[in-house]
């Protein structure tokens, strides 16, 4: 019998009611992985890109060369923001189902992403996080309270009421605001990057994009115009092994890493344990020491898992076992680093159930100041007018036409 | 027959072409296993297999190159763009090549692509949630444009634009997949229950390409419009208290002037509305061909009812849209020209 070509069809191991089956993960032991000076050749460290940076291991010690030299203080302030995130997230996504914002996108299990790789950067570089980098803002000191009026579109909302709950930005400490278009951002990040190396400055940029928006064709941009450019960029792709429903083997997981994409064209990839903050931290801090001293782009790869749905629009019980995120090998982030402080003897479960108390308090505390600036059916609203400015920088005499012609619909002009 | 809603009915449109033509296949993000964010093609890989119900990578780009190679080499792609936001990534392999190969291949090649997209705000979805684009489609030269307004024609009109050998880009309005939607934001929603083009039939049906439908007889004005804005100039000229005709246009590119032309000279005034920006949008073509094809018959000057000329913002989103009370006023300004 001869051979023909068949389509391959991607499928993932478990779907409802199965049991969950993470062996496709190719996981290294903690402490296994060498770590290589950040001027090595690219084409010297391709093994990067397929093993598995992992520091903490099962019992929560910190192994091997990629340990990084983090002190308690800054651990425990990891700890906290990543705390943080998920009190914002869970309260934010209980005030979405009473009706009070429209829509909400939690980091569940992903916290140590943004809180890790945050600490990373110097503040003057120039971040453009996705939608699941909430961590991103909180730790740059965006403000609950401003993130909540986001949410609210209310009369304090940082983008006048312009853009979904979620979509933040904050321009003072050098946060990009997030589009709803996937992958768009990573190649303006490469842009940034390249504008800080013409100007001559040793600000870099980096970008974050999911698993599944590795497809988009600005992705693949992102790594051509780094290569070419050796800009000063960490790309961060977040393997959360889920897009909405489709698995990462859709967008062509199955074959390869994510890490590997920018191999061809001599980008160093880092495969890390994204749950694992020592982990993502010491592995940033590597790409952004190579970005800054001239060594050009990393990307990096974050393995972890969505531990929540999609956003709420979604139901993932119809797609993927319930208990999937229980079995996942890399468990949960903030549990990993409790547990290791613990270990070190800095942390102590009772300390630990405090600091969610008082983060619940503070949060709820910003609750209440948030909607006292209005929500979307109780004033104070935003003016209207403001749906017609910064669409130009002065704006032209038809949008000034139906500004008023909408004022006058509303009775509140002659 | 069967009561159906425009989801269900968009489903059972591409369950028979499924069914009966072994070259159709869909394509999508999430349209697989999941059956669509929409719940569109929910139940059809179980039914037809992973070949024909196919999960596609997140590449709007990709999802439409890949589509027109399906469709040179004998297959008829439907594909699903989740939303009509992010139909931009696919607009080169749109404009450039899916529209234009036949002209420039003399007709030795063409892809029967169809490509569905949901449209249209008034669920909170922002600036990227929500937009109506259709009026950069009906720009081209070489593929038609539908935009429907109701289970009956989404279904009849999917299943002409499938068996069409040109491409067709298909908007389908999110806000009225539930039910039709009269434009009055604080009125509970209903469904496509009580509505006469909730009745579906089961079988194998088409609504042509190319023919806009008269939906409410009338003799005092026109008013011309598609999508979810059918709903709203119904409600508004009830509102308005005035004997309208309503046209929905259905398929935009090629535009049935015919019909048009005749409830014009008839009635001698004319509103066009949608929900798309303004400026160079849609109604500006419907405007023309009026003036055109109605000049002598004319009693008033044409009114032209749309969003603004901005992102449409999730805060405003209800002063963005063209809510019923916005065409009802215009319909009564339309009628105290003398
Ligand atoms: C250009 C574009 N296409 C499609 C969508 C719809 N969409 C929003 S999120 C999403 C899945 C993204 O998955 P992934 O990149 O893995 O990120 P995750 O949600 O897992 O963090 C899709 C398809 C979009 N927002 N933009
Ligand atoms: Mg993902």
């Amino acid at each position: 019998m001869t051979k023909k070509p068949k389509l391959h069809i991607p499928q993932p191991t478990a779907r409802p009611g199965e049991e969950p089956d993470f062996s496709y993960l190719n996981l290294s032991e903690a402490g296994a992985v060498e770590r290589p000076a950040t001027d090595a050749r690219a084409k010297s460290i391709e093994f990067l890109a397929e093993s598995l940076v992992r520091v903490l291991d099962d019992d929560h010690v910190a192994q091997g060369p990629w340990k990084p030299d983090l002190d308690e203080d800054t651990l425990i302030e990891a700890l906290r923001l990543m705390v943080l995130t998920r009190v914002y997230d869970d309260r934010m996504q209980r005030v979405q189902r009473q009706g009070k914002i429209s829509f909400y996108m939690q980091a569940l299990g992903e916290e140590a992403v943004s809180i890790g790789q945050g600490l990373a950067f110097g503040p003057e570089d120039m971040l453009f996080p996705a939608y699941r980098n909430q961590g991103l803002y909180i730790m740059r000191n965006t403000g609950l309270v401003d993130m909540m009026c986001q949410c609210l579109s209310n009369s304090r909302d940082m983008c006048k009421g312009r853009q979904m709950p979620i979509f933040y930005q904050n321009k003072e400490n050098n946060l990009f605001t997030i589009s709803g278009n996937l992958a768009t951002q990573f190649p303006q990040a490469v842009g940034w990057a390249m504008g800080a190396a013409i100007k001559g400055d040793d600000h870099i940029a980096a970008s974050w994009l999911g698993d599944g928006s590795t497809a988009e064709a600005d992705f693949h941009y992102a790594l051509t115009f780094a290569s070419v450019y050796h800009a000063p960029v960490v790309l961060n792709v977040i393997n959360n092994q889920w897009a909405i429903s489709t698995f990462q083997g859709v967008a062509g997981g199955e074959r390869r890493s994510f890490a590997a994409r920018g191999l061809g064209l001599g980008i160093p990839g880092i495969r890390v344990d994204g749950n694992d903050l020592l982990a993502v931290y010491a592995v940033t801090r590597w790409a952004v020491e190579r970005a800054r001293s001239g060594g050009g782009p990393t990307l990096i790869e974050l393995v972890t898992y969505r531990g929540g749905a999609h956003s709420t629009s979604d139901d993932p019980t119809r797609y993927r076992p319930r208990n999937e995120w229980a079995a996942f090998p890399l468990g949960d982030p903030v549990e990993r680093l409790k547990q290791h402080l613990i270990k070190n003897g800095s942390w102590s479960e009772d300390r630990h159930a405090e600091m969610e108390t008082e983060l619940k308090t503070t949060v709820e505390a910003a609750w209440k100041e948030a909607v006292s600036y209005g929500t979307m059916t109780e004033p104070p609203f935003l003016d209207v007018r403001l749906a017609f400015e910064d669409v130009f920088e002065e704006m032209p005499e038809h949008l000034e036409k139906q500004r008023d012609k909408l004022l006058r619909i509303r009775g509140e002009l002659p | 027959m069967s009561q159906m809603n425009m989801i269900q009915a968009i489903r059972s449109a591409h369950d028979i072409m499924l069914e009966k033509d072994p070259s159709v296949v869909a394509f999508g993000q999430d349209i697989g296993y999941f059956g669509g964010v929409f719940r569109c093609t929910d139940g059809l890989q179980q039914k037809y297999g992973e070949h024909r119900v196919i999960d596609a990578p997140i590449a709007e780009g990709g999802i439409v190159a890949t589509a027109i190679g399906l469709g040179i080499n004998g297959l008829r792609p439907v594909v699903e763009i989740q939303f009509a936001d992010y139909i931009y990534p696919g607009f080169d392999q749109i404009v450039s090549e899916l529209s234009r190969l036949r002209y420039r291949s003399a007709g030795d090649f063409f892809a029967p692509v169809t490509i569905r997209t949901p449209c249209g705000g008034g669920i909170r979805g922002g600036q990227t949630h929500s937009q109506s684009p259709e009026g950069i489609f009906t720009h081209l030269s070489g593929v038609k444009t539908v935009m429907v307004s109701n289970p009956y024609d989404a279904k009849g009109l999917l299943i002409s634009a499938i068996e069409s050998n040109d491409p067709v880009v298909f908007f389908e309005p999110k806000r009225i997949y539930n039910g039709p939607f009269d434009g009055d934001p604080d009125k509970p929603a209903v469904s496509w229950a009580s509505h006469p083009k909730g009745e579906v039939p089961d079988d194998y049906y088409t609504v042509p390409l190319g023919k806009a439908e008269v939906v409410e007889e009338g003799e005092d004005l026109t008013i011309i419009t598609y999508g979810t804005i059918v709903h709203v100039a119904q409600a508004a000229a009830k509102r308005a208290g005035v004997d309208a005709e309503i046209i929905d246009v259905r398929t935009l590119m090629p535009l049935d002037v015919d019909t048009i032309r005749d409830s014009v000279n008839k009635t001698g005034r004319a509103m066009v509305a949608h929900e798309a920006t303004r400026f160079c949008g849609y109604g500006a073509e419907l405007v023309a061909t009026i003036q055109k094809e109605c000049f002598w018959h004319l009693e008033a000057p044409i009114s032209r009812i749309t969003g603004w000329d901005t992102p449409y913002p999730h805060a405003f989103e209800w002063q963005y849209f063209p809510v019923q009370k916005r065409l009802a006023d215009g319909i009564r300004k339309l009628m105290e020209v003398a």
